[in-house]
């Protein structure tokens, strides 16, 4: 298979996402196999061998997360993926790697829940992403991705990310772009160079040893190293936010929605603007850190805004809060691993603007 | 000609829905158009209904997913009951006979009404009743050139299945010809 220069493919994400990984030169996979992710670990079972790294089908997704603990602490370039009641079970794991500041490439193909759920795409697990996920003052870099493009882009700046700031990047994906195609264009093999950092505990030889722990039973040095996370964790908002705007120069309303569904409400906004609807979209694509300042200073020159999500309502709330109150903030979703339609959105933006000019003739 | 055509392919799992699709789709990246293969999945796979959206476009794709469709590929009952309202006005409604039958009652749309799995059998392999339907199709709606679909079955199937690319021909010509005699139209 020729593997070492630019191509154009057409795959599924979950496919797209496991070929980058090699590309980017992944040492290790550590997963289990649950839908819809499965596509990641038989793709690398199949690669690999033939390529280079390592892949293991662990015992569990606890086992998996530990071995990339384990695998990270020794410098090398590490992922795993999953799907949400996967990433439950990982979310101890995953606090004690962001407490020892370990970089690695987590990957969770989201699908709807509570509990086991279904098999179908849902953005539930937001939340879960970026408000910790497991104990402790901690945070994930988060980006999601809208396109099988992404879900291959995402792992080198996950990586990149990761390996800069030393800590756990979480790609947040859902069902849909997991199993759908798309064309998809690669870049070469090692266009993303490694080397195993200082910091590594890979066998003390003529140097200091080197320590990886999250256990400090002092509270005093627990609290520096806290204030150290949040430090980092700032310098991280200010410098890594990513989003796209979309139609929203004179937009009265504006979307806003991330993954596939910013892609749905992309399409919206056609839909409305057909209409004479003054729509726009805003799509964050870092969750964590989230784009506070777009949403910010919309808030001040907009009428409102309409989330879309695919759960009951968990980006709203960092939507509100960034609108700090200048303009309403609705909300639409669906849940389950039901898909929203780009009618099903405009219908709402419908049903918003009647309300608020019955509401305005009310006033007069 | 065209810049979007959104198709819905849609009827029981094994009947080659899904791969229609993914043909459809490989077809369009090798003629360097944009495209996007969005399938249902989960349980409803095995023996029940499978459905799968394909786009081919000359612009970059937005939504993958579309409840409104120019075009319908329906081989089972179910998914007629489902798909035949989501057609768009003057679209395209293509099914296969002898699976259906409630036919579509739709005036404002254009019906054809292909014998694929009684062609199959003819042509005596019944796996290919799928490629009978897709050769019907592209006769009316040429979005990809047959060449160019039979390029893509050769990067799709693996090599030990190259032998089976002559009788896909063959099934896509004998589509191509069906929709020429025997198509039933209702404007």
């Amino acid at each position: 298979m020729e593997t070492n220069k630019s191509e154009i493919r057409l795959m599924k994400g979950n496919e797209a996402l496991a070929e980058a990984a090699i590309r980017a030169g992944l040492d290790a996979y550590f997963g289990y196999p649950i839908t819809p992710q499965s596509e990641v670990l038989e793709y690398l079972t199949l690669e690999i061998p033939k390529r280079r790294g390592i892949v293991l089908q662990a015992e569990s997704e606890v086992a998996s997360i530990n071995m990339i603990y384990g695998a990270a602490g020794a410098g090398a370039r590490v992922m795993t993926s999953s799907s949400s009641p996967g990433m439950s079970l990982m979310q101890e794991g995953i606090s004690y790697i962001a407490a020892a500041e370990l970089p690695c490439l987590l990957v969770n193909v989201v699908r709807g829940g509570p509990g086991l759920g279904t098999i179908q795409p849902s953005q539930g697990d937001y939340f879960q992403a970026t408000k910790g996920g497991g104990h402790g003052d901690y945070r994930l870099i988060v980006l999601a991705p809208s396109s099988v493009q992404e879900m291959c882009d995402f792992v080198f700046d996950g990586f990149k990310l990761a390996e800069k700031y030393r800590n756990p990047t979480l790609i947040l994906s859902d069902g849909a772009l997991g199993q759908m195609m798309e064309k998809v264009e690669f870049p070469g093999d090692g266009s993303l160079p490694h080397q195993i950092p200082a910091w590594a505990t890979t066998g003390k030889k003529g140097r200091e040893r080197n320590f990886i722990t999250s256990l400090h039973m002092e509270p005093e040095r627990m609290e520096e190293i806290n204030l150290h996370l949040q430090r980092k964790y700032k310098e991280i908002e200010e410098n890594e936010v990513r989003y796209e705007t979309f139609e929203i120069d004179d937009a009265e309303i504006v979307l806003v929605a991330f993954g596939l569904p910013a892609r749905i409400c992309q399409k919206t906004v056609e839909l409305a603007r057909a209409k004479g609807i003054k729509a726009g979209l805003v799509r964050p694509i870092t969750l964590f850190p989230f784009p506070k300042k777009i949403i910010s200073d919309l808030s001040k020159k907009i009428d409102r805004f309409l989330v879309v999500e695919l759960n009951a309502g968990q980006m709203v709330e960092d939507v509100m809060l960034a609108a700090n109150g200048n303009c309403p903030v609705h909300f639409k979703g669906r849940m389950g691993g039901m898909l929203i339609q780009p009618e099903e959105v405009l219908e709402e933006i419908e049903k918003i603007v009647e309300e608020s000019l019955t509401l305005n003739a009310g006033q007069e | 000609m065209y810049t979007t055509d959104e198709i819905i392919i849609a009827g029981f799992g094994g009947q080659g829905v899904l791969s229609m699709g993914k043909i459809l789709a490989y077809s369009a990246m090798i003629e360097n158009k944009e495209t996007s293969w969005m399938p249902s999945y989960g349980p409803e796979m095995r023996g029940g209904t499978a459905n799968c959206i394909t786009i081919i476009s000359e612009n970059k794709i937005s939504s993958p997913i579309v409840s409104k469709f120019d075009s319908a590929i329906i081989l089972n009952q179910p998914s007629m009951n489902k798909f035949e309202d989501h057609v768009k006005e003057h679209g395209f409604l293509f099914y296969e006979a002898s699976t259906i039958i409630n036919p579509p009652t739709r005036e404002d749309i254009m019906v054809y009404k292909i014998a694929a799995i009684e062609e199959a059998n003819k042509i005596g392999q019944k796996q290919i009743s799928n490629m009978i339907m897709l050769g019907a199709f592209l006769e009316i709606k040429p979005l990809v050139k047959r060449e160019t679909v039979l390029l893509a079955l050769k990067k799709v199937l693996p090599e030990r299945h190259h032998h089976l690319i002559a009788v896909n021909e063959q099934a896509l010509l004998r589509g191509k010809e069906l929709v020429e005699i025997n198509y039933h139209v209702s404007v």
